[in-house]
């Protein structure tokens, strides 16, 4: 009805999820496997994007991406629990948790103080694995799923059971997220992120809501953890390492804060122009990545997403 | 009748500054009162005490008989106080309509919270199309805030304080910043929009045929203390104020 607000988004996600699985059987396995990380680095990215929305930048993201996975992996050795999904919601839930805890202190901050005591924190949990051999210590351990959704690793579906759940993970995340920031608590994002002082002469709590936005992006952060480490069997300290976090910031700022779905499309360019860049000039890879970094920052301020929005205006 | 907001002995000190000095005033529901004075004299400082932005080095406020004093400002707000800016505080991204859907989306996540969804409470969209259409901010609707002309980044402001519906409203300088001829019928607007609701109005004001046409009550303001308080004709006859406020030569004075 109103001319400003863009339409419902979970129609075209559903439809984009549907197509995902579709593909399935007809990928070869590394593509697969590329499209999994993209998927799972991309729910990173989209807490992030929540984040942002906000107005904070968090250079800790590997914190809940790397007890995600941790979680993940000591569930399945330890609990031994045998299927992906509860292994998912495992990770998910403890990155929740730990944000929970972790958010009394860091919703009290704002700029460069919340982005380095974000990266602080994750680090001292890089130190603390690294320290610690019953975990593998830097070398980490392998992580194996038996099941998802009941359906063997060994059988013809099951064997891209990972690469299903996360695509519905993505899905769930993605249309959950959207539907909320067009909701009243939602909107107080923005709101936050222009005139913090204006939103508590309104009524609300800044600090809650922005407590609430670390819990949300750091559940989103656990469950793109805990997917991959299942998809690549194996995890180590350097998912919470300092320059895993930097890659997410990377990804979300290419992708653009403009939709739920920009997330999984920068994630998904980076995966391929990495696998691309890395095949073709193994030793300055990381030079055309970073090339592509600037050339995005420079032509397209707002992110990849806004070649979508651009064409949306013009027609 | 009972004094909707009322302060008692409310002093605040930077140091050796006191920027406001042993202020008692009551304030009856339903009026229309006006703060003037010189710059530095308190009147900013006396809203930023009642509606908790700053706390009180010592006295009390006392709001519907409830003692606020010291509470943050969103609590002072949920209670319902509410104050608009003399510099515009508008969410500078999001457009004149989601502007006012903030406030009006925060009291009714209030409301399902405590009270349910039950009241039969117009849902906030309507509500924000209806003051779109009262403040006259209709053909703004889908302008963000940071593209409108100040004036009407001023009646927004204003609207957002409306929105939260309040029982007190502050409003510091209204009028600042708009050409002087557009500011009798800016106050027209404001004031017959917002006392539709039978809320009370406080408002600073520099003006003083502003002051005199609207308000049936003067607080008269100098060097933190207030000096004259009562019916505007009085307050603004009255010989102190004319020397410290208004700067108009005293008749038979030194």
């Amino acid at each position: 009805m109103s001319a400003g607000a863009p339409p419902r988004l979970w129609p075209r996600l559903g439809l984009a999820l549907l197509v995902t699985l579709a593909v399935v059987p007809f990928l070869p396995k590394w593509a697969a496997f590329l499209v999994t990380l993209a998927l799972a680095k991309g729910l990173v990215a989209l807490g992030l994007l929540l984040l942002m929305r906000t107005g904070l930048v968090s250079f800790g993201q590997g914190l809940y991406y790397g007890i995600g996975a941790y979680a993940a992996g000591m569930g399945a050795s330890a609990l031994e629990l045998g299927d992906a999904v509860p292994l998912v919601l495992l990770g998910a839930t403890a990155a929740g948790l730990v944000a929970l805890l972790l958010g009394l202190l860091l919703a009290r901050y704002r700029t460069i103080f919340f982005a380095m005591l974000s990266l602080a924190f994750s680090m001292i949990f890089y130190g603390l694995l690294v320290k610690t051999s019953a975990l593998g210590s830097t070398d980490g351990f392998n992580v194996a799923a038996r099941s998802t959704f009941g359906l063997p690793t060994t059988s013809p579906v099951g064997r891209f059971g990972v690469y299903g759940l996360g695509a519905l993970v993505v899905f769930v995340g993605a249309a959950s997220l959207d539907r909320y920031l067009r909701s009243h608590l939602g909107r107080l994002a923005p709101a936050i992120r222009d005139n913090e002082l204006r939103v508590e002469y309104m009524g609300a709590s800044v600090r809650n809501v922005v407590h609430l936005h670390l819990v949300l992006a750091a559940v989103l952060a656990g469950a793109g953890g805990a997917l991959t480490a299942l998809a690549v069997g194996h995890v180590d300290p350097e998912t919470t390492y300092w320059t895993t976090s930097g890659e997410f910031v990377f990804v979300a700022i290419l992708s653009g804060t403009g939709s739920v779905a920009a997330p999984f499309v920068g994630a998904l360019l980076l995966e391929l122009l990495r696998s691309f860049a890395y095949e073709h000039a193994p030793n300055t890879w990381q030079l055309v990545v970073g090339a592509s970094m600037l050339a995005v920052i420079l032509f397209l301020p707002e992110g990849l997403w806004s070649v979508f929005r651009r064409r949306r205006r013009a027609a | 009748m009972s004094a909707i907001l009322e302060t008692r002995g409310l002093t605040k000190a930077f140091g050796a500054v006191v920027a406001a000095n042993d202020l008692s005033v009551s304030v009856a529901p339903d009026t229309v009162v006006g703060l003037i004075g010189g710059n530095g004299a308190g009147k900013t400082t006396f809203l930023n005490l009642v509606t908790g932005y700053q706390k009180p080095t010592a006295g009390t406020v006392t709001f519907e008989g409830r003692d606020i004093t010291g509470l943050a400002p969103r609590r002072i707000t949920r209670l319902g106080i509410c104050r608009s800016f003399q510099i515009p505080q508008v969410f500078d991204t999001l457009t004149a309509y989601e502007n006012l859907l903030v406030g009006l989306g925060i009291v009714s996540l209030g409301r399902r919270a405590f009270v349910g969804s039950a009241l039969g409470d117009q849902a906030p969209e309507a509500v924000a199309e209806e003051m779109l259409q009262r403040f006259r901010l209709g053909e703004w609707r889908d302008a963000p805030a940071s593209a409108l002309p100040e004036g009407v980044r001023k009646l927004l402001d204003i609207a957002m304080a409306l929105a939260v519906k309040p029982r007190i409203l502050l409003l510091d300088e209204p009028t600042s910043g708009v050409s002087a001829d557009e500011k009798f019928a800016l106050m027209d607007l404001v004031l017959g929009a917002i006392r539709a609701d039978k809320v009370t109005v406080l408002f600073v004001e520099h003006d003083m045929d502003i002051v005199r046409r609207y308000t049936e009550r003067i607080l008269a303001f100098y060097d933190g203390r207030i000096i004259a308080d009562g019916m505007p004709d009085r307050v603004l006859a009255d010989a102190e104020v004319r020397r410290y406020v208004t700067g108009e030569p005293v008749p038979g004075g030194a």
